[in-house]
C-alpha cells in the first residue's frame, strides 16, 4: 500500500467526519447570520447585517456577555492557581503520588449533567435536609434557598464549587506534565548559584519554564468559561426557562435559536459569530500579554 | 504519569460512550406512518397508543415513544425531510407562518361543536384550526385542610388572602406554599395577570400594558419576600412531593397530580383557582391542551389526515380510554367529558368547574419564544431582584409590541 493512501485511509474517515458536523454547520451557521431563519435552514430573505445590528442592540444578550466577562476575569485566575498549586503539591511528594493524581483527575471523567444533579439536588438543594442546609442547621443557621436567592447571590458558590470540582483535575494534570518536562538540572544549577527552593525557584525557573502550558491552561480557561452552559442549564434552569441571572450567551443563544414556540436560527446565528469573535478576540489579548 | 496517548484513549473512549447515549435510531418500513408523542410519565398510556395504533385498519402506524427534550427534537426534525407524519403538540404562529402544520378543519364535520371552543381556540391560528385536541391538562392551588383548620386560616380567595395565608401558615418547619423552585415567577406569571383581569396578548395586542400590570407583579415579589414560600425542592411545582410529604400547607401544581396526592393524604387536601387580585380581576387556572397534527412536509398527508380524524374524531372510545384509563386529564370533547364518572367527584370535580368558568390559555399560539422570554425576565427580575414592576413590565410589554406588530404588521 502506497504512503499516500495509508494517509487517507487513517486520516480520511476523521477529515471527513470533521467536515461535515463541524465546518460545514459552521459555515451554514455563518450563512444563516444574514438571513431572516425563522423555523428554516434554508431560507429565502436575505437581510444583510441586520441581525448583528439586532443582536449587538439586544440588552439580554449583552448583560449575558458582559456578566460571562466578569465570570471569566474571575473564574480563569481562580482556577489556574488552585491547579497550579495542587500540581506543586502532588508533583513534589514522593508517596502515594499516583494515588493522589488519580483522585484530583477523577472528577474530570464525570459527566456535568451527573455532577450538576447532584450539586443542586442533593448537595445545595432548599428544603432542611439537603446536605449544605443540615450542617448550616447544626450552627442554628435558617434554611437557604442555594440555587434560588439572588441577593445574596448564592447561586454563585453552588456553580463555582461544582465547576472548580469538575475542571481542577484536569488543569492540575497539564500543569504536572508541564513540570516534569522541566529539566532537572536547571534546578540544581540554580541551588548551586545559591538560589534557596521555594518561592525563588518558583519565580525564576518553574514558572518561566511553564510558560507554554500556562498559555494552553489559560486559553482553554477562557474558552471553557465563555462556552459555559452544562452546569448552568442543569443547575439554573427549569421548565418554564432560564432565569435572567448568570444566564450564560450560550444558553441565552440556545433558547433564541431552538426554543420551543419560535425557531430563530438568524439572530441565534449572528450572537454565536459575535461570540467566537469575541472568544477569539480575548484570547489572541492575553496570549500577547502572556508572551511579551 | 500518564502518557499523552493514554489521556487521548481517555477522552476518545468518553466520547464514544456519549455517543451511546444518544442512539435513536429505528427500524420500521418505509410504508409505515410515522406518528410522535412525548414520554407520558403515567404507565400504560404507551402500550395503549400503540394498542390505538395498531387497530387501524387501513395502513400501517409506527409509534415512535420519545423521552426527553421533546420539544426541541420535535422543532427540529419538523424542519427536515425525516419528521413525524402525525404528531402531539400545541400549534405556535411561528411554525404556522413557516408552513409546517397541515390545517385540520375539514376533519372535525360534525364533530367540531362537540369540542370545548376555549380549548379549540388555543388550536386556532389566523382563523384555522391545526390541531385535534387529545387531552386537557390544568394547573391549580392544591391546600392542606388539616393544616390550614390549625393555623386557622381561610381558603384564599384573593391574592392577598394567599399572601397572608402563606406567612401564616408557615411555622414548625412547614412552609406556606411552594410554587416552583424560581419563586413562582414561572408558573404564576400569567396567572397574577389574570388575577387583575390581563392577559399576555389580547386581539393581537399586548394584554398587560396597564399599570394593574405592574401591582400584580408586584403581588408576586410580596409573596416571595414574606418569607413563606419553599424555594429549592428537590422535586419541582409539576411533582406534588413536597405538598404529599408535608414541607408546605399549599402547592401549586396540576390536574395530573391528583391520583398521587389522593393516595399520599386521602381526604385531607382541597384545590382552588389562582385567585383574584381585586373585585374587578377574575379567578384563573392555565389550560392547555396537546393536539393531533400534521406535518406539511410530510408525503402522504391524505392518508395522515385521515389517521388523526380515525383515532381522535371516530374513536370516541380511545378518546376515552387515553384521558381517563392512565391518569386525570379532561377529555376535550363535550360528551365524553359529561359521562366521565372519575371526573364527577372531589378534587377532579372542582378541576372540571374551574376549567369550565375560569380557563385561560397556559400557552397561546401567539405567545412566542420572544415574547416569553422578554415576559418571564421581567417577572423573574422582579420578584427575585426587586426590580421595580412598572419599569420592568413596561420593558417587557414593549418587546411584546415589536414581535406583534412583526407578526401582523
Amino acid at each position: 500500500m502506497s504512503n499516500g493512501r495509508a494517509f487517507w485511509l487513517f486520516v480520511g474517515p476523521f477529515a471527513i467526519g470533521l467536515l461535515v458536523f463541524v465546518y460545514v454547520p459552521i459555515g451554514w451557521s455563518l450563512l444563516l447570520s444574514f438571513f431572516d431563519a425563522r423555523n428554516t435552514v434554508t431560507p429565502t430573505e436575505f437581510v444583510g447585517l441586520r441581525n448583528y445590528a439586532d443582536m449587538l442592540t439586544d440588552q439580554p444578550f449583552l448583560s449575558s456577555l458582559g456578566t460571562f466577562s466578569v465570570f471569566a476575569a474571575f473564574i480563569v485566575p481562580l482556577t489556574f492557581v488552585l491547579a497550579l498549586a495542587l500540581a506543586l503539591l502532588v508533583n513534589q511528594i514522593s508517596f502515594m503520588q499516583a494515588f493522589f493524581r488519580s483522585v484530583f483527575f477523577l472528577p474530570t471523567a464525570c459527566s456535568y449533567v451527573v455532577a450538576s444533579l447532584v450539586w443542586k439536588l442533593s448537595i445545595f438543594n432548599g428544603v432542611r435536609f439537603g446536605l449544605a442546609n443540615t450542617v448550616l442547621g447544626w450552627f442554628g443557621a435558617e434554611p437557604v434557598a442555594w440555587t434560588v436567592s439572588t441577593s445574596p447571590p448564592w447561586y454563585w458558590l453552588v456553580l463555582v464549587t461544582l465547576r472548580l470540582w469538575l475542571q481542577l483535575g484536569f488543569y492540575m494534570i497539564l500543569f504536572i506534565a508541564g513540570l516534569q518536562r522541566i529539566p532537572q538540572h536547571l534546578y540544581e544549577a540554580a541551588w548551586i548559584d545559591g538560589a534557596r527552593p521555594g518561592w525563588q525557584t518558583l519565580r525564576y525557573i518553574t514558572l518561566p519554564q511553564l510558560r507554554t502550558t500556562s498559555v494552553a491552561v489559560v486559553l482553554l480557561l477562557l474558552v471553557a468559561a465563555y462556552q459555559a452552559f452544562d452546569e448552568f442549564y442543569n443547575v439554573l434552569g427549569t421548565d418554564r426557562g432560564y432565569p435572567p441571572f448568570a444566564r450564560p450567551p450560550l444558553i441565552y443563544l440556545y433558547y433564541t435559536a431552538l426554543g420551543s414556540g419560535g425557531q430563530d436560527f438568524g439572530h441565534g446565528s449572528a450572537g454565536a459569530v459575535i461570540l467566537t469573535l469575541l472568544i477569539a478576540g480575548v484570547t489572541l489579548l492575553q496570549g500577547r500579554v502572556i508572551t511579551r | 504519569m500518564i502518557s499523552r496517548r493514554r489521556l487521548l484513549s481517555l477522552a476518545g473512549a468518553s466520547a464514544l460512550l456519549a455517543a451511546c447515549g444518544s442512539n435513536t435510531g429505528r427500524g420500521g418500513s418505509g410504508q409505515a406512518l410515522k406518528q410522535w408523542y412525548h414520554a407520558y410519565g403515567e404507565p400504560g398510556v404507551q402500550q395503549a397508543v400503540e394498542r390505538y395504533a395498531s387497530s387501524y385498519p387501513k395502513t400501517q402506524v409506527d409509534v415512535q415513544w420519545n423521552p426527553g427534550d421533546y420539544d426541541s427534537k420535535l422543532a427540529t426534525s419538523l424542519l427536515s425531510d425525516g419528521g413525524p407524519d402525525v404528531f402531539e403538540s400545541t400549534p405556535q404562529i411561528s411554525s404556522v407562518r413557516a408552513g409546517q402544520l397541515v390545517p385540520l378543519d375539514d376533519v372535525f364535520g360534525d364533530a367540531r361543536n362537540d369540542f370545548s371552543e376555549s380549548i379549540l381556540a388555543t388550536h386556532t391560528v389566523d382563523g384555522k384550526i391545526y390541531g385535534v385536541p387529545q387531552a386537557v391538562d390544568m394547573q391549580m392551588l392544591f391546600y392542606r385542610k388539616s393544616f390550614l383548620a390549625q393555623a386557622g386560616v381561610q381558603p384564599p380567595s384573593t391574592v392577598d388572602e394567599l399572601i397572608d395565608a402563606a406567612r401564616r401558615l408557615t411555622r414548625d418547619g412547614v412552609k406556606g406554599l411552594f410554587a416552583g423552585n424560581d419563586g413562582g415567577g414561572g408558573v404564576l406569571g400569567g396567572p397574577a395577570l389574570w388575577s387583575a383581569g390581563l392577559d399576555y396578548v389580547r386581539d393581537h395586542q399586548v394584554g398587560f400594558d396597564d399599570p394593574l400590570a405592574a401591582q400584580a407583579i408586584g403581588k408576586l415579589r410580596e409573596l416571595y419576600t414574606s418569607g413563606g414560600l419553599l424555594l429549592g425542592a428537590v422535586k419541582d411545582w409539576a411533582e406534588p412531593d413536597a405538598f404529599n410529604q408535608g414541607l408546605v400547607a399549599m402547592q401549586w401544581t396540576g390536574l395530573w397530580a391528583v391520583p398521587a396526592v389522593q393516595k399520599a393524604l386521602g381526604d385531607d387536601f382541597g384545590v382552588l383557582p389562582f385567585p383574584k387580585l381585586t373585585g374587578s380581576g377574575r379567578p384563573s387556572v392555565p389550560v392547555g391542551a396537546f393536539g393531533a397534527m400534521v406535518n406539511a412536509k410530510s408525503k402522504r398527508v391524505d392518508e395522515a389526515k385521515e389517521f388523526v380524524r380515525w383515532l381522535w374524531i371516530e374513536r370516541t372510545d380511545y378518546q376515552e380510554d387515553f384521558n381517563l384509563g392512565y391518569g386525570f386529564h379532561i377529555p376535550p370533547r363535550k360528551s365524553i367529558a359529561e359521562k366521565a364518572s372519575k371526573l364527577t367527584t372531589g378534587a377532579a370535580a372542582d378541576a372540571v368547574k374551574f376549567v369550565r368558568d375560569n380557563a385561560k390559555a397556559s400557552n397561546p399560539p401567539d405567545w412566542t419564544s420572544v415574547m416569553r422570554t422578554a415576559f418571564n425576565d421581567a417577572v423573574s427580575r422582579v420578584v427575585r431582584d426587586g426590580a421595580p414592576a412598572d419599569a420592568e413590565m413596561k420593558g417587557a410589554a414593549g418587546k411584546v409590541r415589536d414581535e406583534l406588530k412583526r407578526l401582523y404588521g
